[in-house]
């Protein structure tokens, strides 16, 4: 990697960093939503831990997978909005102008979004450390849980480039937000699959990909490293990886072309 | 200009009203990405709390005698019809964003019809919305042990509830009059309803949320309901008369809210 | 300007009495948070069926006043009927007796022209038979009946104007405010619209047309009330403002620059000589204004001077402007537009008055 590349890698993560933690509307739906539907149903739900085949006696420790999957899912919204106002406002065009090669130009949102990631997920992990979640594997598993958090967040960060590139408007790429919090709710985040008792909805969250992602970070909370669990979960993430990247790529080449 | 000869106008408060419903449901027709979402996600939710939490119906102390979807389907239910009354405001927020709301308030002679108008449009939402997620529960195998009037008394509570969501928002719709304000009216809702006894009953709830919930009007609606569909009516008077109060307080809020935007402050 | 006081102090009379569909407005005074005063006192008064020209800048206080009047926001301080109607205490009256377009039309976009009619008649409370009569009625009259069934947003900004005046004509106000009604619209539809005013004002109605175009107040309005700062400095007709201010100058250069001095000779004996004229040209100030251009032809063709060129310069509202403020009305990006127009209508009464 050559320093000019580097320098300029450098300037946009800073840049697409600091323009999410300049505004505090958006950190408020990355930090604070998860964590408050994580305390409603930490103790809404605390009655299913009395169920026979419940992995954990703490529901905390159970669902507080879901604020790092959550939090991916904000940081999506949070990249696609940005970079589509820079879009709408000329920016992008501006940088586009540049010598700036278009892989610094991506990869600087991406690295962004990717250090904000480990940052909430941090938060994620101090917040159950206070609230009394257990992390079985320790030290390393709450380093791992950072990671991942930070590469869930660059992967679903990926879509919302692809859609802010390809559509260049905040509202479209806003409007991509249920549509995942639909996947969410049809997994694994309330109850482990053994105890999903409906057969349809047994069905659909086995063949939901997110369910895997939450039991890979779950795993580490309740059972240490599951080397089962998580390599399921680098499964899911480097196949959204290859799609949402391709995604992006084509949708770039698409906005070059009408720039 | 034919008849020029000055031809007084008689903009009455229904004729004001009947002429906003029309235009929005006029609008949601034309737009349905408008109007679809809140159509949809209570089918989300119903399918996520009632399929995916369908074990705690056997949880010990977990006594529903219609069901886990029939206790879950009285949550969405109530939720819809607060919904319908939020996207409603919403809407009215948009309305003034865009300035439509101005074209509304020199035309119409009685502004009351500007807010009633938006009433009207709440509670057609939520028609539509409830028989929707009535239909579906029903063919998902929902069991109704309650009776034709204790049935009837649920979508009752469920209309005051449509207004109680309606008047909060229209409230906010009036003061700041932009769109800017939708999470100002929908995330106190959200946490209200979710710091009631969602998934398991108030007897089974521990801790904080035990105490939360308790003082939490969202939990009587939440009990009353779910008593008119189990056939076991309870706290009927205390959920019905909390939500006259509300609709009182939030007319007056919204009532408030609408002088402040004819100020223009 | 006793004239006009003459004529605010009938109206205002016959006000009390047959309440007509004019305009009264004392001390009006409209304070925002932070403590911006956007009207710092106005005093108006607008007869039946004139057409009244609020002409001023960006940020002047003009839409304020009409917020005020159309009981669309209360005033802060003062007091104002229209057609009779107290605007705080008789809104809903008002209201019945005004249309108005605003700066933004205010149109919904997936609604089409003849469902906004409909939509408009019925909070005016007319049946639908009427509305839809009226409607098409108006749809005819500014040129849209075929786009009619067409959603607004695929009009265009003078399309959206014209349907918002057709809206604001629903119900047969009495009286229309017209808040800038032709910004951002291209020469067509200006005049197009200029057209429909002059027309509505034949049939009665009072028009209140706020603007920044000094050409349209100059051309479309009966009386001026030209508003700098929350408040009106100078009021009239466009004529006698300018008048007030001067009388208009003729400049003339002659063919051959060795016949200045005899030029410059001939002139002074119809006028005042202005200093300096650019480019070897002579100045003179016409004592009875446009009609001394005939003498000026006349002696200049008895003396045999032939002229390369003759040019009238008439006073404009911009100058009334420029000297009861000390600045120019014309400011920012709307200066060299309204300049060019300025231009083309001073070049148009100039080729007028040597026809003439």
């Amino acid at each position: 990697m050559s320093g000019a590349f580097a320098h300029q890698l450098y300037a946009l993560a800073r840049r697409a960093l600091v323009k999410t933690l300049r505004q505090p509307f958006q950190l408020f739906p990355v930090i604070f939503f998860p964590v408050i539907l994580l305390a409603v149903n930490a103790s809404g739900l605390a009655a299913a831990t009395r169920l026979p085949g419940f992995p954990t006696r703490s529901y905390l420790t159970f669902a507080i997978a879901t604020a790092f999957i959550q939090g991916a899912m904000f940081s999506l919204v949070n990249t696609g909005t940005n970079l589509a106002e820079d879009i709408e406002s000329g920016f992008f065009e501006r940088l586009a102008l540049t010598p700036m090669r278009r892989s610094a130009l991506i990869g600087g949102l991406l690295i962004g979004v990717g250090l904000m990631g480990a940052l909430q997920s941090a938060a994620y992990v101090l917040v159950g450390e206070i609230g009394g979640a257990h992390l079985h594997a320790g030290i390393g598993g709450a380093a791992l849980l950072i990671a991942l958090g930070a590469i869930a967040a660059a992967v679903f960060g990926a879509l919302g480039i692809s859609a802010a590139l390809k559509t260049g408007s905040g509202e479209a790429v806003q409007g991509l937000f249920p549509l995942f919090f639909v996947f969410l709710f049809l997994s694994s985040s309330n109850l482990p699959r053994n105890l999903l008792k409906a057969g349809w909805f047994h069905t659909v969250a086995t063949w939901n990909p997110i369910s895997y992602l939450l039991e890979g970070f779950r795993s580490l909370y309740i059972y240490g490293f599951d080397q089962t669990a998580l390599l399921r979960c680098l499964a899911v993430l480097a196949g959204f990886a290859t799609l949402f990247m391709g995604v992006m790529i084509l949708a770039l080449r698409g906005r070059m072309q009408r720039t | 200009m034919s008849g020029s000869a000055a031809q007084s106008s008689q903009g009455g408060i229904w004729a004001v009203a009947r002429a906003i419903a029309w235009r929005n449901l006029r609008t949601y027709v034309r737009r349905p990405e408008l109007f679809v979402p809140s159509l949809v996600f209570p089918l989300i939710f119903l399918a996520a709390f009632a399929g995916g939490l369908s074990a705690l119906g056997g949880a010990p102390g977990f006594h529903f005698p219609a069901g886990y979807t029939a206790f879950q389907f009285v949550f969405v239910l109530l939720q819809s019809a607060m919904f319908a009354g939020l996207f409603t405001g919403f809407s009215l927020a948009f309305d003034f964003e865009s300035g439509f709301a101005r074209r509304l308030m020199i035309a119409a002679a009685d502004r009351r019809g500007i807010a009633l108008g938006y009433a009207l449009v709440a509670l057609t939402r939520a028609t539509v919305t409830l028989t929707v997620v009535t239909g579906v529960a029903l063919a998902a195998g929902m069991q109704v042990t309650g009776d034709g009037v204790e049935v009837f008394g649920l979508y009752g509570l469920a209309a005051l509830l449509v207004f109680v969501g309606y008047g909060w928002a229209a409230g906010i719709a009036f003061r700041f009059r932009s769109i800017q304000a939708g999470p100002l009216m929908q995330t106190p809702v959200f946490l209200i309803l979710f710091l009631a006894p969602v998934y398991v009953p108030l007897g089974l709830l521990k801790g904080w949320i035990h105490a939360v919930a308790s003082v939490n009007p969202a939990t009587f609606f939440l009990e009353a309901g779910r008593g008119l569909i189990a056939g076991r009516p309870t706290q009927l008077a205390l959920a019905f008369g909390l939500a006259l109060v509300l609709i009182g307080l939030f007319s007056l809020w919204a009532r408030l809210g609408l002088r402040s935007a004819e100020r223009g402050s | 300007m006793q004239n006009d006081y003459e004529r605010n102090r009938i109206v205002a009379a016959s006000a009390a009495r047959g309440r007509p569909a004019g305009i009264e407005a004392r001390g009006l005074v409209r304070d925002f948070k932070g403590g911006v005063r956007a009207v710092a006192g106005i005093d108006l008064v607008v007869s039946e069926g004139e057409i009244y020209g609020f002409l001023g800048p960006n940020g002047a206080g003009k839409s304020t006043t009409v917020l005020m009047l159309s009981t669309l926001l209360p005033p802060s301080a003062g007091h104002a009927t229209v057609a009779g109607h107290d605007v705080v205490r008789e809104g809903a009256a008002v209201r019945r007796a005004i249309g108005a377009s605003l700066q933004e039309s205010a149109l919904d976009p997936y609604l089409s022209a003849r469902e906004h009619m409909l939509l408009q008649g019925a909070l005016h409370g007319l049946s639908r038979a009427a509305a839809r009569a009226r409607g098409e009625e108006l749809l005819e009259r500014v040129g849209l009946s075929e786009a009619a069934e067409r959603k607004v947003k695929g009009y265009s900004g003078g399309m959206k104007r014209r349907l918002d005046l057709a809206l604001a004509l629903i119900h047969h106000p009495r009286l229309l405010f017209l808040d800038e009604p032709t910004t951002g619209l291209d020469v067509q539809s200006r005049t197009a619209l200029w057209e429909e005013v002059r027309r509505l004002a034949d049939e009665g109605v009072t028009v209140f047309l706020t603007t920044q175009y000094l050409e349209e107040a100059d051309v479309l309005a009966d009386r001026v009330g030209i508003i700098d700062r929350g408040r009106i400095v100078a009021e009239g007709a466009p004529a006698d403002l300018k008048a007030e201010i001067g009388r208009p100058a003729v400049e003339a250069l002659p063919e051959d620059p060795a016949q200045r001095e005899r030029l410059a000779g001939v002139l002074a004996r119809i006028g005042e000589l202005l200093p300096a004229a650019a480019g070897g040209a002579v100045a003179v100030r016409l004592p009875a204004g446009a009609r001394d251009l005939a003498e000026v032809v006349r002696a200049l063709d008895a003396e045999g001077i032939s002229l390369a060129e003759l040019r009238l310069h008439a006073p404009t509202l911009d100058d009334v402007f420029l000297a009861k403020t000390g600045r120019s009305l014309e400011g920012g990006g709307d200066r060299e537009e309204a300049q060019q127009e300025g231009a083309a209508a001073a070049g148009g009464q100039t080729g007028g008055s040597v026809r003439a």
